[in-house]
């Protein structure tokens, strides 16, 4: 049955030797590398859930007067963009099941892609020849931001209201064309009936399908380029040490997406987030006390708030306070963002390849310089809530502010600092970051105590990667095809084939590919040579 | 990362207690298991869904449910079949100089041919490029009217009657000492750009500054809402330190200045509406806003 299909498919599209150089692909094992997975994962739920949601709203702000299930706003008058919303939430099938689902899917989507960029960054898998993906990865971070922000628009209700007429100002104060900006994005001044509709065929068809065009294409370039890995035992710049695609690594990451979508529907079905029925219908001269965005767009609004009451005019022009905070501020982030590999070339003149990663502490000066920079924000995150501050500690405004003003420029130097130390020195301790070992504790017949470790251990740096011993026992690959597998296995000696009981072939690939190899393992217990031996517990660390 | 040891080996024993044996049955067990919960918690799904649904439950099952799936593939993936690990070599990225010259070759053909009419070329690129440009205004310029006095000015007239969000007449009487509503022109009721923050502060005429000494009939004092620094709702009053407090960033207005900035982002005054009392005591705009209400942009001088 597998033989007709497979060979239907393959004699009209010959696919047999891709797929099966796919099947046997191989997968560096760390937990790091599934914080772009749980972002992609995300994604898919944010379009399962979307198309459930684009069933049952209705894209307009046309006010109607509400007759719906939510028996406060019955008989007010409310736009069919909150009334739907309200309809979803309340009287819709698992709807609101699904809205909460879509809106924490958004949250853990942004939340994972910038985890994920910081383990590039300070890893140095943005380096030759990963540039292009570091680029389309900005890329999709600040689609992905936008997207957010629209989505969080749409319901029409009086916080995301709010953040709009403030996005509305911000366009606005782009010099030279801001006005003409503002008024084609959002037909006019605001609010406004455009802007619901516009931004809904954004949010659901163009950004998305951005998105996805972008997302291919970080993909096939990885899955091209193969993965990066961190140093290690039998792990050079030129190999890939890990699991097999099929089936191991298949059934690792199917099942991780069910995990993701479990977390995600836990978070959807039990805790609460954009009540927007306890927000009320937008009104334009309304507002709500502590206004507060999603957290992606904390940092944008602590700049807001921390910015002093500056503005520029001269000329007759009018260079708006919001320009700097709003518009410069991201313009920057995101240009440096972007430029980061070319950057740090001009630093490092480093026009090698690079497959094996960075240990964070190896190179104490960009991961400080990481460290400094994410305390910015993170310092910027936080003024985000000076007015709940305030009133939670019975503190002044005025204090507040200006205790965030100092912090933004005095924590990101100190945390930089911080970082180069730790990393420094622990980068000098040979035994950082590794297993602990047991400590024989002894007691001499005088009554002193004294410690012996159980072995002893070869200094870090000398561990670091190099080529595949020769001790190690490759056995290429056996299939039946004798001849291939030899022809293949150049520089791997023959014969010697100790593997465990549940270890397979993964079989040759075709003659000119790459081989792939299988390092033996040593049965339990350490009879085999111990120095060939790469164990599940050694690799996972 | 790989720790093995190269001098010495770890003592069986040690090893030995640190890797413990995992039996594959239990393993199988353990993952039937996570698919059984996870049917049994989809037919839960089933029924409460039937039922009508409830947010919580369909949460919970939900999550066992695809919990079940996740956590069940993922420990037969792990567990129950081969791990390697696996060396593969990496392919050389770069082509073969050969092949890259061949390119070029390619590239230099395709080009000589075309290049030898240059004047056609040419000609095609202005095409194209007059094309999109010309299809690209016409498209920009529907999303929207052009600004032209739209952020300049507002409904606010010489003689605006003042009303109330419901649309009712604001007199001498309709606030207290001490009292603050939001008003707007009798025909932009509820208007994003008009409305405007009506204040009483006292009883007797009130001048914010110099020239506005007819500005605060009786202590009305009226100011527009929309705060200068990023267009938000200026809500809420503070009788005590007669202040007003912009929710969004928290710029703080002086009223009895005229609205100055005290504190936060914003960084001009709020414009403040002339207003006086006809003979019936109805309030009325003396004129419009004297300058363009909101946050700043390029034209505004
Ligand atoms: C980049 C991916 C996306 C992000 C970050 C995102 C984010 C959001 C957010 C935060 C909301 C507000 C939800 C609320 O609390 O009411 C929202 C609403 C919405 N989204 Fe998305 N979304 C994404 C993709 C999609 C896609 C692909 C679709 C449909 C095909 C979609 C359809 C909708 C609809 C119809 C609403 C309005 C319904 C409502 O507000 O309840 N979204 N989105
Ligand atoms: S909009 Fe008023 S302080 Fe920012």
């Amino acid at each position: 049955m597998i033989t007709q299909t497979t060979d239907w498919f393959d004699e009209r599209l010959g696919i047999a030797k891709f797929t099966r150089k796919s099947l046997n692909k191989i997968f560096p094992d760390h937990w790091s590398f599934m914080l772009g997975e749980i972002a992609m994962y995300s994604f898919v739920i944010l379009l399962f859930t979307g198309v459930f949601l684009t069933f049952f709203f209705v894209p307009s702000s046309k006010l109607i007067t509400y007759h719906g299930a939510y028996l406060p706003d019955r008989g007010h008058k409310v736009s069919e963009a909150f009334a739907s919303t309200l309809n979803i939430s309340f009287s819709v099938r698992a709807g609101l099941v699904m809205r909460q689902m879509h809106h924490w899917a958004a949250n853990v989507f942004i939340a994972a892609i910038i985890v994920h960029v910081c383990r590039i960054f300070f890893t140095g898998a943005f380096r030759k020849p990963r540039e292009i993906n570091w680029f389309v990865g900005t890329g999709l971070l600040v689609l992905a931001i936008v997207n957010g922000f629209l989505g969080y628009s749409l319901p029409d209700d009086l916080i995301s209201g709010t953040g709009l007429r403030i996005a509305y100002s911000i366009v606005l104060s782009v010099p030279v064309v801001g006005s003409y900006l503002g008024f084609f994005l959002f037909g006019g001044t605001f609010p406004g009936n455009a802007i619901i509709p516009r931004f809904y065929t954004l949010h659901i068809l163009i950004i998305p399908g951005l998105i996805i065009g972008l997302l291919t294409a970080h993909l096939a370039i990885m899955w091209h380029q193969k993965h990066t890995q961190f140093k290690g035992k039998g792990k050079t710049n030129r190999n890939v040490v890990g699991v097999a695609m099929w089936p191991a690594y298949a059934f690792q990451a199917g099942g991780f997406f069910f995990v993701t979508a479990a977390v995600i529907a836990a978070l959807g079905g039990l805790v609460q987030i954009n009540p927007i029925w306890l927000y009320g219908q937008y009104v334009p001269y309304r507002v709500s006390y502590a206004v507060q965005p999603d957290w992606y767009m904390g940092w944008l609004d602590g700049a807001l708030r921390l910015m002093p009451s500056w503005e520029i005019q001269a000329f007759g022009h009018m260079i708006p306070n919001v320009f700097f905070p709003a518009v410069l501020l991201p313009g920057i982030t995101f240009t440096l963002l972007g430029a980061w590999p070319m950057i740090e070339r001009k630093i490092t003149k480093d026009y090698e390849e690079h497959h094996l990663l960075d240990n964070p502490r190896d190179v104490p000066w960009r991961t400080s310089l990481g460290v400094g920079i994410l305390a910015f924000y993170v310092v910027l995150f936080f003024a985000s809530s000076t007015d709940v501050l305030a009133n939670s500690y019975s503190l002044s405004l005025n204090f507040v502010l200006w205790a965030f003003r100092v912090l933004l420029f005095v924590v990101p130097p100190l945390a930089a600092f911080v970082a180069y130390k730790v990393a420094s020195e622990t980068g000098a301790v040979s035994t950082t970051g590794r297993r602990k070992r047991i400590l024989i504790i002894s007691r001499s017949s005088e009554g002193e105590f004294s410690t012996t470790e159980t072995a002893l251990r070869a200094p870090m740096h000398e561990e670091v990667i190099e080529e595949l011993p020769e001790e190690i026992r490759y056995h290429a690959i056996k299939d039946g095809h004798e001849e291939l597998a030899s022809a293949i296995a150049v520089g791997a000696p023959s014969g010697g084939s100790t593997i465990s009981t549940n270890d397979v072939d993964l079989g040759p690939l075709q003659s000119g590919g790459t081989g792939v190899y299988q390092i033996p393992r040593t049965p339990r217990g350490g009879t085999g040579d111990p120095r060939g031996r790469i164990s599940r517990r050694d690799k996972r660390e | 990362m790989s720790k093995v040891d190269n001098e010495s080996p770890t003592p069986p024993e040690v090893a030995n207690s640190q890797v413990p044996e995992r039996s594959t049955r239990s393993i199988e067990i353990l993952v039937a298991v996570c698919f059984v919960i996870s049917v049994l918690a989809t037919v839960g799904l089933a029924v409460t869904y039937w039922l009508g649904g409830q947010p919580q439950v369909e949460g919970g099952l939900l999550f066992a449910t695809l919990g079940g799936i996740g956590v069940g593939m993922v420990a037969w993936g792990k567990y129950l079949v081969p791990q390697g690990p696996y060396v593969q070599e990496r392919d050389t990225i770069k082509s073969e100089i050969l092949e890259r010259q061949a390119l070029l070759e390619s590239l230099d053909r395709g080009s000589k041919a075309v290049g030898r009419r240059p004047f056609l070329g040419k000609l095609m690129g202005a095409s194209i490029a007059l094309f999109g440009l010309i299809n690209l205004f016409p498209f920009l310029r529907s999303l929207g009217p052009v600004p032209k006095k739209a952020l300049t000015t507002t409904p606010w007239r010489k003689g605006s009657a003042v009303v109330g969000p419901d649309g009712k007449q604001v007199t001498s009487s309709t606030l207290e000492v001490g009292g603050v509503m939001t008003v707007f022109p009798s025909n932009d009721v509820g208007g994003a750009i008009s409305q405007t923050v009506l204040i009483r502060v006292g009883t007797a005429n009130w001048t914010t500054r110099p020239g506005r000494e007819t500005w605060g009939p009786l202590g009305y004092l009226a100011f527009s809402k929309v705060c200068t620094h990023a267009g938000c709702p200026v809500g809420l009053y503070e009788e005590l330190t007669q202040q007003l407090l912009c929710p969004c960033h928290q710029s703080l207005f002086d009223v009895l200045t005229g609205a100055t900035p005290v504190f936060g982002p914003a960084p001009r005054p709020l414009p403040q509406l002339p207003i006086y009392f006809d003979s019936n005591g109805n309030m009325h705009a003396q004129a419009g806003y004297d300058q363009p209400v909101g946050p700043g942009y390029w034209e505004r001088p």
